[in-house]
């Protein structure tokens, strides 16, 4: 019934995504210019399309697929605390590094076979791992509060393991620190084409389960009764959940908010059902990082701030406002 | 197993948590018939329901319109069987229209938008439960009663020749009390077989069956104005119950057969007259 509201949202977030990606194309260390956009030399050249478009549709999809993994968390838990981290996947990145850069620098056979793999690999299969080995311990999907208590119980002990690592070899806490903040500043095509596909992919997953969603906010036993085939949807959107967040954890760093106040932010604006939330959340949390990295590169350049600070600050601080308006009441 | 039967259960046991809830229950209900099912807390009441839904797994073999339950194809049960549980909703995002149209969920091809038809049967639910007016306002914005009105549009929005419901009065006032009993009757009259868990007796006792329970056996099924049905529901309340007729109808008052001698000097209620309540 409120179909003409959220295709308002759809059709804004849509044209702020194109106006702050303008903008991110035309922010560099070198500060706000809008002379490479209109011409310049071969190295400005270089720098626009092989750095900053990059960068600012690697970010914005990162933050679409967090945006997305948020909103498919909360409605699959029916939790509006829960985030996309909630299965153990940023503990199992994180840790995925942090064997990948103590390996780095242990022999060169090991330095050989890190370097093929690459970080984005290490944190994407760590993700991975970590979400299957939260499934393994929660028997399943079939029970939300066993699932939970096994992503908490994994998230600990896999965190405590990676500050052991961190610890034991000193040398690798500047570059873990660095992709713990989260950062866009390593996003490349080759980002933008692993990223956008998942994105899609996930998008369409989680679409075709939205009216499952929908039925689920009535309690389990309704939606079975309606017919919803729950261990399929659980099953097909917590896959969904694990892809998106190891796809962008792996590309981006544990980005932190994003996933947690995109879905929030887009509900203190339209009541909907869950497809449009998907959508939305999706656009919230790309145009979020987005503008978040834009921030990061502007604020004290030449120097970048991390993003995932950014986006912590600027999220916070709007969903601060919203609750001090009484426009996030359900915080429940 | 007659044809004109709507469900039929035949339950060994139904255990939780190493529990045994249910035990040797053989129910069957008719097309075209309303029965209630009463009895104390913890009877077991909500959990039958459940079974019958196939929302709780049993040893038993229940039969929804001549076809064993666990055969049925989860979207084709969802459309021959309506349920309808306590304190269902939490889905304040969505509008009283978008949780109704849930209902039709089981109508719906996958991915495909509501039919005209599905718009149709949601409004005739939503006229029917008398909450077509707020269909725009969510769910998080309704009272309880309003909120209730609503979940049972949703249940009856699926048009389903079985419709189980578990407290279904639940927060509403006496005039949709009312307006429910006349749903429930017009959907018997169209062949619809109705099961709901009811606290209410009075209500309950309006239904065309009544299945007493207690301690999670069936103690009695059958017509509410019997001798034998009395006897059952005087055993499950701790004949603590006063069963009066007025106007044809059987009452359940509750009945304390020790009542306190009222306090010396304490206020004592009178009759009000016709002149006192003129004058107030």
């Amino acid at each position: 019934m409120n179909a003409t509201k959220p295709l308002h949202l759809l059709l804004g977030l849509l044209l702020l995504s194109c106006a702050l990606s303008l903008l991110g194309v035309a922010v560099g260390s070198t500060g706000f210019s809008l002379e490479m956009l209109q011409g310049g030399d071969a190295v400005q050249q270089q720098i626009l399309w092989q750095i900053r478009f990059p960068r600012s549709a690697g970010a914005w999809a990162a933050g679409a697929l967090l945006g997305l993994a948020g909103a498919v968390a909360q409605g699959l838990f029916r939790n509006p605390l829960a985030d996309p981290y909630l299965l153990g996947a940023s503990a199992g990145a994180g840790l995925g590094v942090a064997v990948l850069l103590v390996l780095l620098g242990l022999s060169p056979a090991t330095a050989a076979w890190s370097m093929k793999l690459g970080l984005t690999g290490a944190a994407f299969l760590g993700a991975v791992a970590a979400v299957l080995l939260t499934l393994t311990l929660a028997r399943g999907v079939q029970q939300t509060m066993r699932l939970l208590l096994a992503g908490v119980i994994v998230g600990v002990v896999l965190g405590s393991a990676t500050a052991l690592l961190t610890i034991m070899t000193p040398d690798i806490m500047r570059p873990m620190q660095a992709f713990m903040l989260g950062t866009t500043g390593f996003l490349s095509w080759a980002s933008v084409w692993i990223l956008l596909p998942v994105l899609l992919g996930c998008l369409l997953v989680a679409l075709g389960a939205s009216r499952a969603l929908d039925a689920l906010t009535l309690g389990e036993a309704t939606a079975r009764s309606l017919g919803v085939r729950l261990p399929l949807v659980r099953l097909s959107l917590i896959a969904t959940l694990a892809l998106a967040t190891g796809a962008a954890v792996a590309q981006a760093g544990l980005i932190a908010f994003v996933g947690l106040v995109a879905p929030h932010l887009v509900r203190s604006r339209t009541h909907s059902t869950h497809g449009w939330l998907l959508l939305l959340s999706a656009l919230t949390g790309g145009a979020l990082l987005l503008a978040a990295d834009i921030a990061a590169r502007w604020l004290i350049a030449p120097q970048e701030l991390p993003v995932g600070v950014v986006t912590s600050m600027l999220g916070g601080a709007y969903l601060l406002l919203l609750m001090h308006r009484g426009k996030v009441g359900e915080l429940k | 197993m007659t044809t004109n039967m709507a469900m039929s259960a035949a339950l060994q046991s139904l255990r939780l948590q190493d529990a045994e809830i249910l035990r040797d229950i053989e129910l069957a209900l008719p097309a075209a018939c309303w029965m209630a099912v009463v009895g104390p807390n913890g009877a077991g009441k909500s959990t039958l329901l459940r079974a019958l839904a196939g929302l709780l797994p049993a040893r038993a073999r229940i039969d929804l319109l001549g076809r064993e339950l666990q055969r049925w194809e989860p979207r084709a049960r969802a459309r021959a069987l309506a349920w309808l549980g306590q304190n269902e909703a939490s889905a304040d995002e969505l509008s009283a229209y978008e949780v109704v149209m849930l209902g039709r969920l089981p109508h719906q091809a996958w991915l495909a938008p509501p039919s005209a038809q599905d718009h149709e049967a949601v409004a005739r639910a939503m006229h029917r439960t008398q909450c077509w007016d707020w269909r725009e306002r969510p769910l998080a914005r309704l009272s309880g009663g309003e909120r209730q009105r609503v979940l049972l549009a949703r249940a009856l929005a699926v048009e389903a020749q079985v419709l189980l419901m578990d407290e279904p009065l639940a927060h509403l006032d006496p005039p949709h009390q009312a307006d429910w009993l006349q749903i429930v009757r017009e959907l018997a009259r169209q062949g619809v077989a109705v099961l709901s868990v009811l606290h209410e007796l009075n209500m309950a006792l309006q239904a065309d069956q009544l299945a007493v329970m207690q301690g999670g056996r069936l103690r009695h099924l059958g017509p509410p104005g019997t001798p034998a049905c009395h006897q059952a529901l005087q055993a499950a309340f701790e004949q603590r119950l006063h069963l009066v007729q007025l106007d044809g109808h059987w009452l359940a008052l509750p009945f304390d057969p020790a009542p306190r001698p009222p306090a010396e000097g304490g206020a004592q209620i009178l009759p009000l007259r016709g002149s006192q309540r003129a004058t107030r």
